[in-house]
């Protein structure tokens, strides 16, 4: 059902082109910063505006789109984004990783391992992983262009110093190929292993920020540590409640005010796919059929507790 | 035979400057300066306020390009080198103690962060051995064990100055630059600080360009000293020589300026 009162995929063909180039050159150069001319997007910063330009730059109109916002498939995020592109690009929508070619996400990387051909594109807040140890831009540009990445580890060292471990538990920074840190957006370290060697494009676009960059398949990624602290991909000490799954990042879930609480897989893909094959977790009953969507109650409680545990809520979006 | 005086025999001098200059616009910042620095002696810069000694400093520390002149550290030319080069020298050769600690500290980072940054700068990756050599620092410039993870923000003007000073000499450099060290402080805390200043020159062989205008620091801490003025330099030599037998008018004058308690 597209909509003719816009070009393919809302942006006009000069201004695709723009973040095009942006791309390739970020695509050329892992991990480098490249600035380009953001849009204003129908929609605020902080809700995607990087990561929509750059996921309009890409579709064709024979892809198939899928949008995530922490893992879920239908929550607000995910929903405005996917009916924007539905309706101004009309290509075809998914909830299914595997059958998706273009994906959007919301700091989380999918469970299902990417294929090559599928191009993965990153909402990023805030894409200078030194903006709050080093405020001024000129500087960190400068450090970027000299590899002078100290001070990386000194916020590492803050942390262990302060909590007796690296707290840093999302947006963990990353080196690539060996040369530019990288800020991999606020997606939980448990995925920073996804990120290396990688068989699909990784895109990264942060609107108000007004920068692309990119890790092409198969790029080397090292998550900074120290040699006696060294890096740990960390998740809650659970299953999941539903279908069981030891190995999938998990969404704390308040069940009531009394204590009571449940853990779920965050990619809402992943988990029905496997209730549907018939895994069980400790809260699905055996005779009960296992919902295609989870609940609105359980969308509500886990969002209730991102933001508790990130401190960070909606304005970790761009 | 001392540390020291080892060094000092070597006749290679560690900085040689010709003919720096350096204009702001029509104004000078300092003009036709030159000098030897040779291993572990102590340079003291002296001159009223705007005479161009932090011109002289900032332009000798990379900070600022000056307009003429050369500057050859250990027989290289530092004008010449590349920024990542010149950067380096100053993140591991060099050192620089600003007057404001503030200045030099990172105010949101522990005392141990702010020790171990240089460490990490130059690639150590072992939290224990940084926050070991952090620790024996903070003990080196008289900083209680239990204070590593405190901020700067919560130490005292003389702390935060030992502790920047702790900070810049951690990787050990062999040229310091230090920019009024004392200013600021109270002259019962700035004597301990130069009494650890004179001890930490001596044991590690410092070589030390020190600009200030009170000439007390300089009597204490320099062998050698330049008097500046209007941004030239009116008159140099042994320090003792040159405060205690001053020969150009604005010298006498600097000198006799000096209130007696």
């Amino acid at each position: 059902m597209t909509d003719q009162a816009y070009n393919f995929a809302y942006l006009d063909e000069q201004t695709k082109r723009m973040i095009r180039r942006a791309i390739l050159k970020g695509i050329a150069v892992p991990g480098y910063q490249v600035p380009f001319a953001s849009r204003e997007m129908p929609m605020p910063y902080g809700w995607g505006t990087g990561g929509v330009q750059v996921t309009a730059a890409c579709l064709v109109p024979e892809d198939r789109l899928k949008v995530i916002d922490q893992g879920a498939d239908d929550t607000t995020n995910a929903v405005s984004i996917r009916r924007f592109f539905q309706r101004t690009a009309g290509v075809a929508t998914t909830e299914a990783t595997a059958e998706a070619t273009v994906i959007q996400t919301r700091h989380r990387i999918p469970e299902t391992p990417l294929k090559a051909g599928q191009i993965l594109v990153y909402q990023v807040p805030i894409p200078e992983p030194l903006r709050f140890l080093e405020p001024r831009e000129t500087e960190t540009r400068k450090m970027h262009e000299l590899e002078e990445y100290g001070l990386m580890h000194v916020k590492l060292y803050e942390d262990i110093a302060r909590h007796g471990q690296i707290a840093t538990s999302y947006a963990y920074p990353v080196k690539v190929e060996g040369r530019y840190v990288m800020d991999p957006s606020p997606i939980p370290k448990f995925d920073n292993p996804k990120l290396g060697n990688s068989p699909a494009i990784q895109l990264f676009g942060a609107g108000r920020e007004q920068r692309i960059y990119a890790l092409p398949p198969f790029t080397e990624v090292v998550s900074l540590d120290f040699d006696d602290h060294p890096f740990t991909a960390s998740k809650a000490p659970h299953d999941c409640d539903l279908c069981g799954a030891t190995d999938s990042y998990l969404d704390e879930v308040i069940t009531d005010d009394t204590g009571g609480r449940m853990f779920v897989c965050s990619d809402t893909d992943f988990c029905a796919g496997r209730r549907a094959k018939g895994h069980r977790g400790r809260l699905s009953g055996e005779g009960v059929a296992p919902s295609p969507h989870p609940s609105p109650t359980r969308r509500e409680g886990c969002a209730r507790h991102e933001s508790v545990a990130q401190g960070a809520g909606t304005e970790g979006a761009a | 035979m001392t540390l020291m005086e080892r060094m000092t025999m070597t006749d290679q001098p560690l900085l040689r400057v010709e003919g720096l200059t350096k204009r702001y616009g029509q104004r000078i910042g300092c003009a036709d300066v030159s000098f030897d620095l040779y291993p572990g002696e102590v340079l003291g810069i002296v001159g009223e306020s705007g005479s161009g000694k932090s011109t002289l400093l900032s332009c000798l520390a990379g900070h600022q390009r000056p307009d003429l002149g050369r500057i050859a550290y250990d027989g290289r030319d530092v004008l010449e080198m590349s920024e990542t080069e010149r950067r380096r020298l100053s993140r591991t050769d060099w050192a620089y103690v600003h007057q404001n600690p503030r200045d030099g500290l990172r105010m949101g980072v522990s005392a141990g962060g702010n020790v171990g940054e240089r460490l990490m700068a130059v690639g150590a990756r072992h939290y224990g051995e940084i926050r070991g050599k952090a620790a024996d620092w903070l003990g080196r410039v008289e900083i209680a064990a239990d204070r590593i993870d405190d901020r700067p923000s919560a130490f005292s003007g003389g702390m935060q100055q030992r502790l920047q000073i702790a900070r810049n000499l951690v990787t050990g450099p062999r040229l310091v630059f230090m920019d009024e060290p004392t200013g600021g402080l109270d002259v019962s805390v700035q004597a301990r600080l130069l009494d650890l200043l004179r001890g930490l020159v001596r044991d590690l062989g410092l070589s030390v360009i020190i600009v200030t205008h009170d000439l007390a620091v300089v009597r204490l801490l320099a062998h050698r000293l330049m008097v500046m003025k209007s941004g030239r330099v009116v008159e140099q030599g042994l320090t003792d020589q040159v405060l205690d037998d001053p020969q150009h008018a604005y010298t006498q004058l600097l000198v006799s300026s000096v209130l007696q308690v």
